[in-house]
């Protein structure tokens, strides 16, 4: 069975609305490659044009070696398992997880022990000769990748797999499918999600999507700690993004000096700091920011504060405080230069 | 309950008590007592006598009530095939087609039955296609006059089934026909038994189309019905009434069985 998936230039529109423009994205044998976006960014499309449900105005779809493109859904061999899991009513959990082994017509006594072995794998063993309606939505969802994995895919189509389950079961089946990908080393993962979490978490790389366009693409470590532009920034793991003027050694944000590395971008012109808020610490220290506090908020083991800085709001989470400073206090902000990242100012922000 | 007050629902039940009863229920009732008479000149039957059932269940009474059953049922199905197979079909089309094959399956629907039934009558008088005369005209004027409901409610059922369970089908490497098969129509199955229910009851009280066209050997119970009560044998007429009235409703309790069986949600 083919494993990895290749975009190339990949177009999909819809009367004349183009959803997904020129995709180019090649997904390794073996590896989890998270699409990230907010809806509307093109990702689903883009796990649909692999899935054979929606033809690419321009383009080709590779499974391994395999031109797609022109394929049927059904000669594809992906597994797929949708946010609805879209489990077949009528049929029993076993049934269910035959389903794609019988549309093969494969002999029977390989059937029922496939079958067997996917159960056992999503742990749905006991639950065999139930109905769908009679599961809970986590039950339903592993039934749903068993059914997917019974035909040992080379690819595995994840769309939004969790969405519709509460956040508790969420990082539970999370841990599942990390577990469930080490004991399917050769399966290459597209996992279309909204949730920079769950993409962080199990993904090997990221691709950023908006706006029918990939913005970025990398390991979740690069994409988090060096970030190619502001929508990136904000969209994986939340940012201070702040309109700075480059001067020569740092910038100046709001009339102050910041020293940050400017390496690359030309004395006087505009760009964009990037600050994660966990990065900003209280009190004093190097970058030094002052400002007006506009708002408290206590998260637990963290404490936000938003702090007006020369008219700009400065995020900064704080380990929970024992004397939070409170509205309307004046205080002062750092981050160490080497937590900032220089960025374009203004091309993408959506 | 849409009304809370129990006054307010007191007074719900009581106009429809008023109202709905006696357009329904009264009729229905005058039927069964009149079935059970030999007179009825006061306020109720009199001398009555189950001799009007004895003459309704054996005879030509009773050919009749084969002749209906047989007549709807091959209708049914004959509507049911076509009618699944054309909204199934036309669910792949552009809209504008798609409208194009509606309409011309509610056409039956709109024009009226007697004007069917003589469209057949002209069309399947003459060699090679010589029907006049034959139960198949019958059993051909009930299958086009049925196919539109058959059609309607299944192409209703199709747009609201979920296309994810197709695709999930697909996805798993099942051709086209085996989706159908194995997951199209047992998804549509509890429409399919309505709809089947719904042209077995019209079949089964079809009057006007069929007689124009019914044969000597081939008289469905109404035409039975209509001329006993032409010939002023209310009696009689009321017995063969209540016979067809429990035939259909025997099996379309045993219609609605199946239908139970077949849903899931």
């Amino acid at each position: 069975m083919s494993s990895g998936i290749r975009f190339d230039s990949v177009s999909v529109a819809y009367g004349g609305n183009v959803v997904l423009d020129s995709l180019d994205l090649t997904v390794e044998p073996g590896e989890v490659m998270a699409l990230l976006g907010p809806s509307g960014s093109g990702k689903t499309t883009a796990l649909r044009a692999v899935a054979g449900f929606v033809r690419p105005v321009s383009g080709r779809v590779f499974l391994g070696e395999r031109d797609v493109t022109d394929l049927p859904p059904y000669r594809r061999g992906i597994g797929m398992v949708v946010q609805q899991y879209a489990l077949f009513p009528h049929l029993r959990v076993a049934d269910n997880v035959a389903f794609g082994l019988r549309a093969r017509r494969t002999a029977r006594a390989e059937v029922r022990q496939r079958v067997a072995e996917a159960l056992e794998m999503t742990g749905m063993t006991a639950y065999a000769r139930r109905h769908p309606r009679e599961l809970s939505g986590g039950q339903q969802q592993r039934v749903a990748i068993a059914r997917a994995l019974a035909i040992r895919p080379g690819v595995l189509l994840l769309d939004e797999p969790l969405s519709a389950l509460d956040a508790r079961l969420r990082s539970g089946m999370l841990a599942e499918l990390a577990r469930l990908h080490r004991e399917l080393p050769d399966v290459s993962i597209l996992y279309v999600t909204h949730d920079q979490v769950e993409a962080l978490t199990l993904a090997d790389r990221i691709a950023v999507m908006d706006r029918a366009r990939l913005r970025a693409c990398g390991t979740p470590a690069e994409l988090y700690r060096a970030p190619a532009d502001e929508f990136t920034a904000s969209f994986v793991g939340g940012a201070n993004l702040l309109p700075v003027t480059v001067g020569s050694g740092g910038v100046d944000f709001a009339g102050v000096p910041v020293k940050v590395d400017t390496a690359g971008v030309a004395a006087g012109a505009r760009a964009t700091l990037c600050v994660r808020p966990h990065a900003v610490g209280l009190g004093e220290g190097p970058n030094r920011l002052v400002g007006t506090v506009t708002e408290v908020q206590w998260r637990g083991a963290t404490h936000r504060l938003y702090v007006a800085v020369g008219g700009q709001v400065v995020m900064a989470d704080l380990r929970e405080l024992r004397d939070p400073p409170g509205f309307g206090d004046d205080v002062a902000l750092h981050f160490a230069p080497e937590d900032a990242v220089l960025l374009p100012a203004g091309v993408s922000r959506g | 309950m849409l009304v809370h007050s129990r006054g307010a629902r007191w007074a719900v039940w009581a106009v429809f008590g008023v109202l709905f009863l006696p357009l329904f229920a009264l009729p229905l009732l005058v039927v069964l007592g009149a079935s059970f008479a030999t007179h009825w000149s006061g306020a109720l039957p009199s001398g009555m006598t189950v001799a009007n059932f004895r003459s309704a269940t054996r005879g030509d009474a009773l050919d009749a009530l084969t002749t209906s059953l047989v007549t709807a049922v091959t209708a049914s199905l004959l509507a049911l095939a076509v009618g699944t197979w054309a909204a199934l079909a036309a669910a792949r089309l552009k809209e504008r087609h798609r409208r194009i094959v509606d309409a011309l399956f509610v056409l039956p629907l709109a024009v009226p039955s007697v004007v069917v039934g003589l469209s057949l009558l002209v069309a399947f008088s003459k060699p090679p296609m010589l029907l006049n005369g034959t139960r198949w005209i019958v059993i051909l004027a009930h299958t086009v006059l049925v196919t539109s409901f058959a059609h309607q409610s299944v192409s209703a059922a199709i747009t609201r089934l979920d296309p994810a369970y197709e695709q999930a089908a697909a996805s798993l490497g099942a051709r086209p026909a085996y989706v159908l098969w194995r997951v199209r129509l047992p998804l549509l199955l509890p429409s399919l038994t309505a709809a089947a229910g719904l042209c077995f009851a019209l079949s089964m009280g079809e009057l006007s189309a069929t007689m124009m066209l019914y044969p000597p050997d081939w008289t469905p119970l109404p035409v039975l019905i209509y001329s006993a009560t032409d010939r002023g044998a209310l009696f009689a007429g009321s017995a063969l009434a209540v016979v067809l009235m429990a035939a259909t409703l025997i099996v379309l309790s045993a219609v609605s069985r199946v239908r139970n069986k077949a849903s899931y949600r």
